[in-house]
């Protein structure tokens, strides 16, 4: 996809005057945050859940080649194939590959996230081979040639009247007495279509939620049953998959499971959470002749060892930016890269350079709502800083940042001198209040006198006040 | 009024203003000072305090912040305790000095050691002394909004409201969503100015929506951003830090003033 991360702020502008835009974002504020709250509220040992979550990817990290190494072991021992891509490009040519001598025409798509990371859609276009989304959000979006603006409800951004539309738009068999007002007429439209391409596929592509060590497994979660269909009618079964997706046994996917959907959407579980391991045995019904992973690093060991590691340990559960007030305010299509909110605001400067992604770490109040809901404990207000200080030391921060902090902080390093500037400061300030005790215009605050008033000083500073009364 | 045993000792406290307190709002630092030595401390206010240097710690300028850092514990390390009415400024003595000096083999165990010492002046009040009651009336209905730095990373939410319980004649009228951002961030509401009202103006609307008369929190920035707010839009609900009426000193004019008839 386009990078437009540079444009943060004419993307957030325009977002915000976006009143569709600005209806749709009330469901992720409104009805994500309350379903996680509920389920969170019904699982007593939800905040040790949390702790054993965070140990067990901390674990997995620490020993990341092991258990890679093991997982490819027991895919191969399974009949399926492993493929290792250190790069985008790789992955891309990878995936190419398997498919010409699969001779595919069409591939199906489960939802995933690295395959946009990877820009697989496109790059498939451009080498003959149609791709077709099969999770109804990501359809959508493929309908408007469009991006994701949520990692798991890719089509947040959008009401079901432009839904309606697009589908009269493309859908040209649709009669128009046929009622789409509903959601779930939407639906079973989308079903209908999309029943026929799943078999006329030659390769079916998924991401994976989780990847085994233990048995080989990948495993997704679904909501719609198009990842199972995607992934058992295809002839070949193609899994890609970031590396840090592994986890060492059934066990372990187990209990991250009990988080993940909670964290997401407020459900206990997925509708469908579904294992795959290898290709179709000889006493199978069904599933794919072949079965190969893709396992892609694309920048994921250069964070191992890093003040940015701890990201490494997300499971791509939305909770972040379900719960970000600037998520809430701009929506995901402001970020202007793969991977929206607070865990992008981390994540993509580690993929794109901090050089091309610097609104992203340093859009965010701080608030640690974000921190507060991950199901990982991963600290990301902390590691958006650690982005601001990269900034700072390669002179990337703007440069009226940069002289405003200099010109404040030779003040504040020198107390006497602070003093004295600081009393004059006040008192003029405090007189400019008048009697309404605020100003609605100061020189070099525009950015808030032009939304708000600025409180006018009391005057005396406190430190000098309550030193001279008390005749210190 | 406190429950500590009379033997308790009397400590000396240094108050940490913060700059915005002591730029801005004064009162709420003479609120502080009575608060504390109602609550048996000697309080002193050292001169030589002039930022906790978030400013520059959240722009990514290490070397200042730490710079601030060694100037506040040099000033404050002496006293018993440290104490300071915002979370925001007490998080970033407490939990951020000692990460930032962490790699300073000469500061990192003094970091360490001032840790234990700082508090928000609230919590100070109810947790260690042990304060179940204060001595002050307003009349009148009172919204609280929790700034973000204290409810997280300090986890004060209970401590205010049960203070403001025992103030007499005050009803309080909780808002929805008391908990979420209201937008100030500190360079943030320069920097992404239209970002940070869009967040405000959601929060003006609980806040108008509660009924209350007064809106209190903890920390002068997000009073600075929702005052600023509200007067901007006309509202006659009036702004202060909950120390000024835990301590009972109402009788200066609110932060950012009181609504003259509709103006603009």
């Amino acid at each position: 996809m386009e990078l437009t991360s540079p444009a943060f702020k004419a993307n957030a502008a325009r977002a915000l005057q976006d009143a569709q835009l600005q209806k749709a974002l009330g469901n992720v504020e409104k009805g994500f945050v309350a379903k996680r709250a509920a389920a969170r509220q019904a699982l007593p040992e939800f905040e040790a859940l949390r702790d054993q979550g965070r140990a067990l990817k901390t674990h997995v990290l620490e020993h990341l080649d092991l258990y890679l190494e093991a997982y490819e072991a027991k895919v191969k021992a399974s009949g399926g194939h492993v493929h290792w891509a250190e790069s985008a490009e790789q992955a891309r040519e990878i995936i190419l590959d398997i498919c010409r001598k699969a001779e595919a025409k069409t591939v199906t798509k489960g939802k995933s996230m690295i395959s946009e990371e990877i820009d697989l859609n496109t790059f498939l276009e451009e080498n003959g081979i149609e791709a077709v989304e099969t999770d109804l959000g990501e359809y959508i979006i493929q309908l408007r040639h469009e991006h994701p603006s949520h990692i798991i409800a890719p089509a947040i951004h959008l009401n079901k009247e432009q839904v309606e539309e697009d589908f009269r738009r493309v859908h040209t068999h649709l009669p128009d007495s046929r009622d789409l007002s509903e959601p779930v007429a939407l639906l079973s439209e989308a079903r209908a279509v999309l029943r026929q391409r799943y078999f006329e596929a030659d390769v079916g592509i998924t991401g994976a939620n989780f990847l085994i060590a233990e048995t080989g497994s990948s495993v997704i979660v679904t909501n719609e049953g198009n990842g199972d269909l995607t992934q058992s009618l295809a002839r070949v079964h193609v899994v890609v998959a970031s590396i840090e997706k592994i986890v060492p046994t059934l066990e372990d996917c187990a209990s991250i499971l009990r988080l993940l959907a909670r964290s997401a959407t407020g459900q206990d579980m997925s509708v469908y959470t579904t294992f795959s391991t290898g290709p179709r045995r000889p006493e199978d019904e069904d599933g794919p002749e072949a079965y190969h992973v893709v396992l892609i690093d694309n920048g994921r060991t250069a964070m191992l060892g890093s003040e940015f590691e701890e990201m490494l340990r997300c499971i791509r559960c939305g909770a972040c930016m379900n719960h970000c007030p600037v998520y809430h305010a701009v929506g995901g299509h402001a970020y202007g890269s793969v991977y929206p909110g607070p865990m992008g605001a981390v994540l993509t400067p580690s993929l794109n350079g901090i050089n091309r992604s610097g609104h992203l770490p340093n859009a965010s109040t701080f608030c640690g709502r974000c921190e507060s809901v991950c199901p990982m404990k991963i600290p990301l207000p902390k590691m958006m800083r650690h982005w601001r200080e990269r900034e700072f030391e390669k002179n990337l921060t703007p440069a009226a940042t940069r002289y405003g902090l200099g010109f404040w902080a030779f003040f504040a390093k020198r107390p006497a001198l602070y003093r004295r500037a600081a009393g004059l400061g006040m008192r003029l300030l405090s007189a400019f209040g008048g009697e309404k005790r605020r100003l609605s215009r100061l020189p070099l605050a525009g950015g808030w006198t032009d939304f708000r008033d600025m409180p006018a000083p009391e005057g005396e500073t406190f430190v000098a006040a309550f030193n001279r009364q008390r005749g210190a | 009024m406190t429950d500590m045993p009379p033997e308790a000792a009397s400590p000396r406290v240094g108050l940490f203003a913060t700059c915005l307190v002591d730029l801005f709002r004064p009162s709420v630092g003479f609120s502080a000072v009575k608060l504390l030595e109602e609550a048996g401390c000697r309080v002193e206010v050292p001169m030589a305090q002039t930022c906790c240097g978030q400013p520059a710690y959240n722009s990514g300028d290490r070397a200042d912040a730490a710079d601030l850092a060694r100037q506040v514990i040099e000033v404050f390390e002496g006293f018993d305790y440290v104490v300071a009415p915002s979370g925001s400024c007490a998080a970033m003595l407490k939990k951020h000095y000692p990460e930032l000096l962490s790699g300073d083999a000469r500061w990192a165990e003094r970091a360490e050691r001032f840790s234990d010492k700082v508090f928000e002046l609230v919590s100070f009040l109810t947790d260690i002394r042990k304060v179940v009651r204060v001595e002050a009336a307003y009349q009148g209905s009172v919204t609280y909004h929790d700034s973000c730095s204290g409810l997280r990373e300090l986890g004060i939410s209970a401590q205010p409201r049960k203070l403001l319980a025992t103030v007499e004649g005050l009803e309080l009228r909780e808002m929805k969503d008391s908990d979420i951002c209201c937008g100030f961030g500190g360079t943030f509401c320069i920097k992404y100015s239209d970002i940070s009202n869009a967040i405000v103006s959601k929060k003006t609307v609980n806040i108008e929506a509660s009924g209350a008369d007064l809106l209190l929190a903890g920390d002068m920035g997000c009073l600075m951003n929702m005052a600023g707010k509200l007067k901007r839009e006309g509202s006659a609900i009036e702004v202060r830090h909950v120390a000024e009426v835990l301590a009972g000193m109402t009788d200066r004019p609110p932060i950012a003033g009181t609504a003259s008839r509709r103006e603009r």
